[in-house]
């Protein structure tokens, strides 16, 4: 990269690309981020003066990157990071999100949060220790949330000497573990963040990696097929009318379409409802447009006056979703507490909210192994649970692996307003 | 399928424009807070897209220090005559008045932590569940945790330690009585972005963001506006200088810097090309590693 990096003049074709990080300092994860960010000049020099001068202040040896996000109180006071930090930075192709989270088994609920969103999961991998429980971890969560991309950054080369044989070694582990896990592209980038090998700028030192630097796989990756094209869904947020002569009769349905492709002109049915109709039009503030696509906002007249609010889906004829009031989801518990046996919790997925109950535990998922326990299911913070509910209303939704917008789901907590558990419809 | 994909300022857009509606649909009395700033600017318009036929559904709120620049207040009060929605002023003088706040002394008084207990008279005064700002996580590292839908207890507090998980694009604003939400639509958006956005969608501006003639003092490395408030130290003398402002909040607090950007093709090349954050500034971050941080969370936005 060139000392212009950052310019962003020319942003007419950028995409923007999220992805997550996870680990520990030891594993070079805040090297690594350091350097992407450094690199690409995205870190200010009153910032980078700031994290000198309090790196200095705390007698540490090297300046902390992980100083520039870890702004609360209580996280410079233990030197931890307790929450997601998000980050930004980008080049000429490409602007990046990065959600970094700690790695720590109590911090399940981080990973998983910080994976909610994301397109693309790099794990971190020390080519002197190999795959750990920790790199498992990682993956599992990144294959159980569907992040389509993995980049398995095998660090520390130059604690080897750039050997191409410790390099294999660590591919190969990887791929017998990857055996269990569902992920279609996993791509290797043999690095040290410390010294800059193939981090943003290709490696002298290893001649025999044919590959990509990692900045350049992540600005090249491609991501746009990622979305589910196929199976048109829109989830109505409100409706809005304007009460003016102009618009007398206007009644636009507000949402942002979560799969598929509309058009004027298509048939559609509203659901759970069930009745039908046809796009009249699909508007936004600079005009109607021809066709819209996920992730687009827009808003959606029909050629009939039928019933539609907030918590429909409006889908296309040819592909509808489930619709049911018993639902299996795998979830993962955010609560410090677990379930109060016969709780109530308000089940929320895509724009839809209805009170459920949990009826039955399944099993738990070792995270670790992905291996099934069935006898012990009470259930505590940072687990992951396969259970199935039981709702008042019928709920709208897709598999997960089909559509991660309609097929995700959150509880909240009937007494105490707190987000206790996400899930995936299964 | 390649032609099936957004930009990403299409895709942050989008986003913002979902989390509005969201807050609309989810809250039965939000309002946006508006400080004449470029992101609450930028807010205002993504609230006039989403809604568009019809007009904001929602006030704007100003919470007026007093120590106002008098672009900021013309400019204010055009944008809101041309959308045709309710302002709501909350003035830092008027709690001073009535003992509710009490000014700061000294060299380096400012009325910006006042602001506190005006927003939140505000807030509660009239009844508002949800206030819309347009913090940014880039902006500062306390903003870097910040939810998108982020909960205040019935004093109005932020526990930054206690805050609810946010996944995918499913957003919990439940709450008890008394108790309300802030909420930050463009918290993925950078600096970079605002400006490239405004470029894009030419977005009007407060002229105090473009190069312009205009008396200053230089102190703690940003030149500050002469007004009516400031009080010259010993050794300071009062120049004439080409500039502009980065960000703009209080006239006493609000540094601005040396330059000759008059566009907005300009200022997006100066941005692109700084080397430094557009808070370094503002004086009010400057007093602490965690200043801002223990301003959010007392109520500050």
């Amino acid at each position: 990269m060139g000392p212009n990096a950052r310019s962003e003049k020319h942003t007419t074709t950028m995409e923007l690309l999220r992805f997550t990080t996870a680990g520990s300092v030891d594993d070079g994860k805040s090297t690594l981020i350091g350097r992407l960010l450094y690199d690409s000049k995205s870190i200010f020099e009153d910032q980078m003066e700031a994290v000198k001068q309090s790196s200095e202040r705390k007698g540490l040896q090297h300046v902390d990157l992980s100083l520039l996000t870890d702004g609360l109180r209580s996280e410079r006071e233990q030197g931890i990071t307790i929450d997601v930090a998000y980050r930004y930075f980008a080049t000429p192709k490409r602007k990046f999100i990065i959600a970094d989270t700690p790695g720590h088994i109590q911090y399940t609920r981080n990973m998983v949060t910080g994976a909610s969103t994301a397109n693309l999961a790099l794990v971190l991998i020390d080519v002197r220790k190999g795959v750990v429980e920790q790199t498992c971890r990682h993956s599992f969560i990144a294959s159980l949330l569907k992040i389509p991309h993995i980049i398995v950054c095998v660090n520390k080369m130059d604690l080897v000497d750039y050997s191409e044989e410790a390099f294999n070694k660590v591919v190969e582990q990887y791929e017998a573990f990857a055996a269990k896990i569902d992920v279609k592209d996993i791509r290797f980038v043999p690095m040290s963040a410390l010294a800059g090998d193939n981090v943003v700028n290709d490696s002298e030192n290893m001649p025999w990696y044919k590959g990509e630097s990692l900045l350049h796989t992540l600005e090249t990756i491609h991501i746009a097929s990622d979305e589910n094209h196929s199976d048109a869904r829109f989830p109505v947020q409100t409706v809005i009318r304007p009460h003016a002569d102009e618009y007398h009769d206007y009644r636009g349905y507000a949402g942002r379409i979560a799969g598929g492709i509309f058009k004027p002109g298509d048939k559609i049915t509203v659901l759970p409802s069930g009745l039908t109709s046809v796009i009249k039009s699909i508007d936004t503030y600079s005009g109607p447009v021809e066709e819209a696509f996920a992730p687009m906002s827009v808003s959606i007249t029909l050629e009939d006056d039928i019933d539609v609010s907030r918590g429909d889906m409006i889908v296309k004829d040819d592909s509808e979703p489930q619709v049911s009031q018993d639902l299996d989801a795998m979830i993962c518990w955010m609560a410090t507490r677990g379930p109060r046996p016969g709780a109530k919790y308000h089940l929320k997925t895509t724009t839809r909210e209805v009170m459920s109950i949990i009826k039955e535990v399944y099993y738990k998922l070792d995270i670790n192994t992905l291996e099934k326990q069935e006898e012990n299911t009470d259930i505590k913070m940072n687990e992951m649970v396969k259970i199935r509910l039981r709702t008042t209303q019928p709920v709208v939704f897709d598999e997960y692996r089909k559509n991660r917008i309609t097929g995700s789901l959150i509880l909240v907590d009937e007494s105490t307003n707190e987000t206790v558990a996400a899930g995936t419809f299964l | 399928m390649h032609k099936y994909y957004l930009t990403h300022l299409q895709e942050l857009e989008s986003e913002a424009i979902y989390i509005i509606r969201e807050v609309v649909a989810q809250f039965d009395r939000p309002a946006i807070l508006f400080s004449g700033g470029k992101d609450s600017i930028v807010v205002t318009h993504l609230a006039k897209k989403a809604f568009w036929p019809a007009k904001i559904p929602m006030p704007l709120i100003h919470i007026d220090t007093g120590h106002n620049f008098p672009e900021t207040m013309e400019f204010r009060d055009k944008l809101v005559e041309n959308l045709g929605v309710q302002l709501i002023v909350g003035s830092v003088q008027e709690s001073i008045d009535k003992g509710r706040a009490v000014e700061e002394s000294g060299i380096n008084a400012s009325r910006n932590e006042l602001q506190i207990v005006t927003l939140l008279d505000s807030i509660e005064s009239h009844k508002i569940d949800a206030a819309i700002g347009g913090a940014r996580r880039d902006e500062e590292k306390a903003r870097a945790k910040e939810r998108f839908f982020s909960h205040r207890d019935e004093f109005g507090q932020w526990d930054p330690k206690n805050q609810r998980p946010e996944l995918w694009n499913i957003f919990n604003g439940r709450k008890r009585m008394g108790e309300h939400f802030r909420v930050f639509p463009i918290s993925n958006w950078t600096e970079m972005d605002i400006w490239n956005y405004i470029l894009q969608e030419n977005i009007a501006i407060p002229s105090l963001y473009f190069a312009h003639q205009r008396d200053a003092v230089y102190r703690d490395n940003t030149w500050l506006p002469a007004s009516e408030f400031l009080q010259l130290r010993e050794g300071e003398t009062i120049e004439n200088k080409l500039m502009r402002f980065r960000t703009l909040g209080d006239i006493t607090i609000t540094g601005g810097i040396e330059s000759d950007a008059d566009t907005l093709e300009k200022i997006v090349a100066e941005v692109s090309a700084t080397r430094s954050t557009e808070r370094g500034n503002r004086s009010d971050d400057k007093r602490s590693d965690t200043s801002m941080e223990d301003r959010k969370k007392q109520g500050y936005f």
